[in-house]
């Protein structure tokens, strides 16, 4: 069998379904093994696209996330792609095709040093330097992308390794010596745990990404539930617990609710479970839950005490530690603090001044209503992404998609496209900017082509808003490059050209009418551009490096 | 007790594979941990390479460094040597200045005293081969200043830890 139809026989035995890609030189032999292979292909119009609608489709469905993309210029533009999966723990592989052996290292036509380039930002990567490896390799890359803590693997297979000969034959289970992940917590440290919880006043949950990627939302609820304890999120852990429960306490950090972070900072126990902790969720570090005990629960053992000091340090899958918590559910008496946090989402709620004109936040909260919180949000990066995470009201885990770690403007879009095709049933939406959109905005004609009914909501302020917001508010309003009044396209226009729908929205009124009508178009994508007051500013928020405490601005 | 200038030496045991040293320093660069020396070679058993790195941080950075090696895939075991006890040895080549034969005469004292050797002789200079702990090299070359050296290569530490007291 050609090395070509061996990768091709792989896929299919890790039952991938689709690929999104983009052929070339270096990777013609595999796309000819998969023309007719029965794979769905998902030609993408830039291969950034092709990474990025892999990750959408892994986060919406928890499954591997695949995509492919030639050596030299096709490999360097998945980077991007591949560090925003890395950075948020997202399980792709990434397939390149790389020069001829032979020519590898002589600066061929269409090289470069692709597992060189990735090394940093990939779980794992390899180069392929013969036929026999193929089965092995996509074994083992599976393998780790999803096990362990999820992250891209990158395999990089030369031209005449894909033209070789070498029989098939698929190992059935992988062993690696030097990779062991841990899954279940250690028995003395969950006892202590739930001794520490016992004893707690004032425990707050923070929820991140990690227990949507270990599929443990059901747990956590469960446990929360029955020991009453109220659960903030990070942006990742959006979705994994209901905005609309009571013990809900929304998200914390930069701009976290101001009852999210007031408890963060007066907890007595902090119980983190698949987060990580990021700069943009602690904001000043030596500041940050001054009275609080750390129980640090997460998969990755260098997660834990590498951004703050943890009491209890528990490795294992978040979902098995969770089922080791609620067979021995901790006594806990949190009545006087749930009164004291109740007290607080009534006096800070996470609102908005509405007026006249159409406001983003607006926005959000009715498509939100109109979807009943059921469909998948992705985002782009900034302050669409802010408005989405406080203003739709989430159910489900997997509804949630935005690039967190990164900030990788132009993500949402292709991401969407990606998890409209893993998740036919459900309305995909796109919350965007007028800046980011215009990242990936070449992805519309994949979408038109393959008639995939992803719905982008463009809340248009004429800004790189996020930035402009910052500028107002700490570099004495001078907008450095932030201002794109007159010089945007017609974006309603832009849409009809490729084939897409558009609409336009200036007016409160008009809004709900139009949204219902845009997302019940099925035919391919849409686009609703929504004219929004240019100045909105996200609120609250604590600036970068300042202590939780030190927020700005409750009401807009 | 966390001194961020303390000295640690660690082994790690590796994938004897093409591409894993990349992985190993790029971490260290990409982190910012600074390595002082770091040596490689092939173990008893010829896919497993050792690396001997010696590294400076307080105890939270190696605790970082630890975990952070321990997630490469191809990190088989990390071990800090200087938690235990252990032996370890570098290897030292210098070229040394022989100006006169009263300086070659001095300098071959010093090699006897240092049970050092002289492995290579020209007219004008002396190669000489030292293998000891650190402080011992360092004393060598701080000696062999005076004569003037033209050339120094040095393995930079290795170590292992002593199995004597291990044994019951």
């Amino acid at each position: 069998m050609t090395g070509a139809k061996i990768i091709v026989e792989c896929l299919k035995k890790e039952k991938v379904e689709v690929i999104f890609g983009y052929p070339g030189g270096a990777v013609l032999p595999l796309c000819d093994a998969l023309y007719d292979s029965g794979i769905r292909f998902i030609l993408t119009r830039h291969e950034q696209g092709a990474a990025h609608a892999a990750d959408g489709y892994a986060r919406a469905s928890g499954r591997i996330g695949v995509c492919l993309a030639t050596s030299g210029p096709g490999a360097t533009n998945l980077v991007t792609g591949i560090a925003t999966a890395y950075m948020d723990s997202i399980p792709i592989v990434a397939i390149t095709g790389q020069v001829a052996t032979h020519l590898i290292g002589n600066d061929a036509f269409q090289e470069v040093d692709i597992t060189g380039i990735t090394r940093p930002i990939t779980k794992h990567n390899y180069l392929l330097k013969s036929t026999a490896e193929i089965a092995r390799t996509f074994k083992e890359a599976f393998y780790i992308a999803k096990t362990g803590k999820p992250g891209p693997v990158l395999i990089d297979i030369p031209v005449d390794v894909q033209k070789g000969e070498s029989d098939f034959d698929y190992p059935d289970r992988v062993d690696i010596r030097s990779y062991k992940p841990v899954y279940n917590g250690h028995p003395v440290q969950i006892e202590r745990a739930l001794a520490m919880i016992e004893g707690s006043k004032k425990p707050v949950i923070l929820a991140g990404g990690g227990v949507i990627s270990a599929n443990a939302s059901e747990e956590l609820r469960t446990f929360a539930e029955k020991t009453k304890i109220p659960v903030a999120l990070t942006l990742m852990g959006l979705g994994s617990f209901p905005t609309e429960h009571p013990l809900h306490l929304g998200m914390v950090g930069m701009h976290g609710t101001m009852y999210g972070n007031n408890a963060i900072m007066e907890t007595d126990l902090l119980i983190a479970i698949g987060c990580r902790f990021d700069d943009r969720v602690t904001g000043k570090i030596s500041e940050f839950a001054p009275h609080a005990k750390i129980i640090h629960i997460d998969i990755d053992p260098a997660s834990i005490g590498k951004n703050v000091s943890v009491d209890i340090p528990i490795v294992g899958d978040v979902k098995n530690v969770l089922r080791q918590f609620i067979e021995n559910i901790p006594k806990t008496n949190t009545k006087e603090w749930i009164e004291k946090i109740t007290a607080w989402k009534e006096k800070y709620p996470l609102t908005y001044k509405n007026a006249d004109g159409l406001k983003p936040q607006f926005v959000v909260e009715t498509i939100s209503e109109i979807t009943k919180g059921e469909a998948i949000i992705a985002t782009e990066v900034g302050q669409n992404q802010m408005w989405a995470a406080h203003y739709y009201k989430f159910k489900h885990p997997r509804s949630f998609i935005s690039s967190g770690g990164l900030g990788t403007m132009g993500f949402g879009f292709p991401a969407a496209i990606g998890a409209q095709v893993a998740r036919k049933d459900k309305i995909v939406i796109d919350i965007a900017g007028d800046g980011s959109i215009q990242m990936n905005i070449q992805e519309l004609s994949t979408a038109v082509s393959e008639k995939i009914p992803v719905k982008v909501v463009i809340l248009n302020n004429c800004h790189l808003g996020m930035v402009r917001q910052w500028q107002e508010l700490f570099y004495s309003k001078r907008y450095a490059f932030t201002c794109l009044k007159g010089k945007q396209p017609d974006f309603v226009k832009l849409a009809e050209a490729y084939g897409a729908k558009g609409y336009r929205v200036s007016k409160k009124e008009e809004l709900k009418k139009t949204l219902m009508k845009a997302f019940e178009y099925n035919d391919g994508p849409v686009f609703v551009e929504c004219i929004v007051e240019p100045e909105e500013n996200v609120f609250p928020m604590v600036p970068a490096g300042a202590s939780l405490k030190e927020m700005i601005g409750g009401l807009a | 007790m966390s001194d961020k200038n303390q000295q640690h030496i660690i082994s790690v045991t590796v994938e004897n594979k093409s591409g894993v040293l990349a992985r190993i320093s790029g971490l260290f660069s990409a982190r910012g941990y600074n390595i002082d020396s770091l040596a490689v070679a092939e173990t008893e058993d010829p896919t497993v390479s050792r690396m001997s790195i010696v590294v400076r941080g307080d105890e939270k950075i190696l605790e970082q460094i630890y975990k952070q090696l321990n997630k490469l895939i191809d990190v088989i075991k990390v071990q800090d040597l200087t938690t235990e006890e252990h032996i370890e040895r570098e290897l030292v080549l210098l070229k040394v200045n022989t100006a006169s034969s009263n300086a070659r005469n001095e300098i071959v004292q010093l090699v006897n005293i240092f049970r050092a050797k002289i492995v290579d002789v020209s007219k004008k200079c002396l190669t000489i081969e030292l293998v000891g702990s650190k402080s011992k090299v360092d004393a060598m070359i701080d000696l062999m200043k005076g004569f003037g050296i033209r050339e120094i290569t040095r393995t930079g530490r290795i170590a292992i830890c002593r199995e004597a007291g291990k044994e019951k």
